[in-house]
């Protein structure tokens, strides 16, 4: 059952600290276990409800901006560097080779225009935790040659097809500031087909 | 493009001979839920001392140091779990660490253990693994796991490891096997092979009788893989204790040479970028200049169809160790067979079949232990003991049960492993009217690959009789 805001746990930071508020663990009863052929006990539950609390650090920007409608990446801009040039999405804050820090660069305009599936899988399950409609539709994506990494998402609304070209949608409406705020979805797709909250 | 330095191609050195004396492993399974962690590695502690003729007490006489492989804290809500296991093993006051690569874990452990005695700093350590995965449900089971990925880029999607893998298979059936569905069926012969050869291991989590219409009728995960495409989610522990030569020999008559080296490659299979395939021994320059031509969509390496971990960690091990050609200079070798297409991708990143040729291994009849076409013995074995898809796969147990089944055919000892009737009765097992014995014979040097996450750890095992080495010292 969700929880209800009472129950949820929220974090600030303030003067550079975390400011933690709400509840962020709910205690709950060890149960034991019994083996029910001997009736003797083989051991116990140790139920956890934990919230962790994570720094995006420098790839802050990346999750902010997908709820803005923009799909930032970086780029390695150093003279000195045999990787100059190449594009990192996923969003690398660093260069991986001269380990300067990159420049942060708009792709969307790209990836509207060039995206398309490099592989792809179609899945009836998840691991816990996923909020995702089955089955999902995970899609690997590949943008230009300036884009020297494959980005992993999932492909919303169509079938996906090796080579198809796809452009990516946005949670614009209540974001979450994952990367569940980020989609695609088949070329020529209506924005009248796309997910609640989502748009081009 | 990525490139390497001289110096990062360098084939590393051990100071001093190692030997591998011994090794044991516990039972796996599913779930043992009246079993703690300790009671099975205290068993399979014991079966390696039981096998040079030792008690436990006199075996531990001779270690000095400990590694312990156990990859998933989590699991187990119990940090430090290797303070525990050692606690219980009575090895204080030894210094001992905790070694952690995913799936390599196990490899990872022994590779630790081995550059302990190269070094001088030991003349014996022990490399210990194991896991526990049967104490949380197997969908949060499946998250965690998966969490061996980006927490922020990949995790949340849902994702769980047979669909890092799926994404590859996809692409590898499109690039090397044409969407041809005869490569969809040799995929399925790995599985039955494996969970075959589980079938004569009393130690086997998941033996099975079943055909290739079986694995390609059975219910998908993540398309194109299913049920039987996939390795077990396995409880147990595995050990292997290595040496100097001097202690080597007052431990046993028949001590194996060890040999081991590891390579790495990005967690996010989405990071890889393109890079001229690093060459092995036994392939020659501008070999895969033409890789794309003849398999369209082929020339992005390592892309998704190549592991770059493995092929470098072969590389390393086969300069160390004097292989050149793997399917000619070794006798058998046990390969983390994660997934069927994982194995096939291995085949080619070891250099036991060229890039883009996996498959004929498996169809040429070289991987069994006896050839199906031939009803010879096959070439170049692999994975007798069942593997990953058929025995286990206990994560931080993983490389070591595989170095430990290589061991035994070495020896010539897998049946006094495999056979005894009161092993499976101990088990609970039934052996089966049918077992054969899978000794690979003659065995002299054999190889084991343990491979973590979709290729971000991988360490290649490589055993020798001394008897038959390949390079002098």
């Amino acid at each position: 059952m969700p929880k209800t805001d009472e129950e949820k746990g929220f974090v600030d930071v303030v003067n550079g600290r975390y400011k933690p508020r709400g509840v962020f663990h709910i205690i709950e009863k060890n149960q034991p276990i019994f083996n029910k052929d001997s009736g003797k006990l083989a051991g116990v539950t140790n139920p956890r409800d934990m919230t962790y609390i994570h720094s995006y650090g420098g790839e802050a920007i990346f999750f902010e901006s997908l709820g803005k409608g923009k799909l930032m990446a970086t780029r390695c801009d150093n003279d000195k560097c045999e990787a100059k040039g190449s594009i990192f999405e996923p969003f690398r804050i660093y260069c991986p080779d001269c380990l300067r820090k990159a420049t942060i660069v708009d792709i969307t305009e790209k990836a509207q225009k060039m995206a398309k599936i490099h592989s792809f899988i179609i899945t009836h399950r998840s691991g816990a935790f996923n909020t995702l409609p089955k089955p999902i539709k995970f899609i690997n994506v590949e943008f230009d040659k300036e884009v020297v990494t494959i980005l992993m998402s999932v492909l919303s609304v169509g079938e996906p097809e090796i080579g198809k070209r796809v452009v990516p949608i946005f949670r614009t409406k209540d974001p979450t500031y994952t990367i569940m705020d980020l989609m695609f979805v088949l070329e020529g797709t209506p924005e009248s087909d796309l997910p609640e909250g989502f748009t081009y | 493009m990525i490139k390497f330095s001289d110096k990062q191609l360098r084939i590393p050195k051990l100071m001093r001979p190692v030997y591998l004396v011994t090794a044991g492993m516990s039972k796996f399974g599913r779930a043992f839920p009246e079993t703690r962690t300790e009671e099975l590695c205290i068993q399979a502690f014991t079966a390696a001392s039981d096998f040079v003729g030792m008690t436990p007490a006199e075996l531990k006489q001779y270690i000095h140091t400990c590694y312990y492989g156990h990859f998933a804290d989590h699991f187990g809500d119990q940090l430090l779990g290797e303070s525990v296991i050692h606690d219980r093993l009575g090895l204080d006051p030894l210094g001992n660490i905790g070694v952690k690569t995913g799936g390599a874990t196990g490899g990872s452990a022994m590779w630790e253990a081995v550059k302990a005695v190269a070094s001088g700093y030991s003349d014996c350590a022990l490399a210990l693994g194991w896991e526990r995965m049967d104490e949380v449900p197997t969908d949060e089971g499946n998250h965690l796991i998966s969490a061996a990925a980006d927490k922020d880029w990949e995790t949340p999607l849902g994702h769980m490891y047979t669909g890092y893998y799926a994404v590859m298979a996809q692409r590898y059936w499109k690039i090397f096997g044409k969407e041809e569905e005869s490569f969809r069926k040799t995929m399925a012969e790995i599985a039955v092979k494996n969970r075959g050869y589980a079938r004569m291991n009393p130690h086997a989590h998941g033996p099975m009788k079943i055909t290739v219409e079986d694995v390609i009728n059975s219910p998908i995960v993540a398309y194109p893989l299913r049920v039987l495409d996939c390795c077990l989610m396995s409880v147990g522990s595995a050990c292997g204790i290595v040496c100097d030569e001097k202690t080597a020999y007052e431990i046993t008559d028949n001590p194996l040479r060890i040999y081991i080296a590891a390579g790495s490659h990005t967690l996010r299979v989405a990071d890889r970028r393109d890079m001229k395939v690093p060459l092995l021994p036994n392939e020659k320059q501008g070999q895969y200049d033409d890789l794309g031509k003849k398999f369209p969509g082929g020339n992005r390496y390592p892309g998704f169809t190549g592991f770059l971990a493995a092929r470098v960690a072969a590389y390393y091990a086969y300069h160390m160790s004097g292989v050149v050609d793997p399917t000619e200079d070794l006798d058998v070798v046990e390969l983390h067979d994660a997934f069927t297409i994982s194995d096939i991708q291995t085949y080619e990143d070891i250099g036991i079949r060229p890039y883009g040729k996996g498959r004929d291994y498996i169809e040429t009849g070289d991987a069994y232990v006896i050839n199906p076409q031939t009803k010879k013995p096959g070439k170049l074995p692999s994975n007798p003991c069942g593997g990953l898809i058929g025995c286990m796969h206990a994560v931080g147990a993983t490389g070591l049960m595989q170095i430990a089944e290589i061991g035994y055919h070495i020896w010539n000892r897998w049946d006094e492993i495999h056979e005894p009737e009161e092993k499976w009765k101990a088990f609970g097992r039934e052996k089966p009217k049918d077992w054969t014995s899978l000794q690979v014979k003659g065995a002299k040097r054999g190889l084991a690959i343990s491979h973590a996450g979709v290729g971000s750890h991988v360490t290649c095992t490589i055993l020798m009789d001394p008897n038959k080495l390949i390079k002098e010292d």
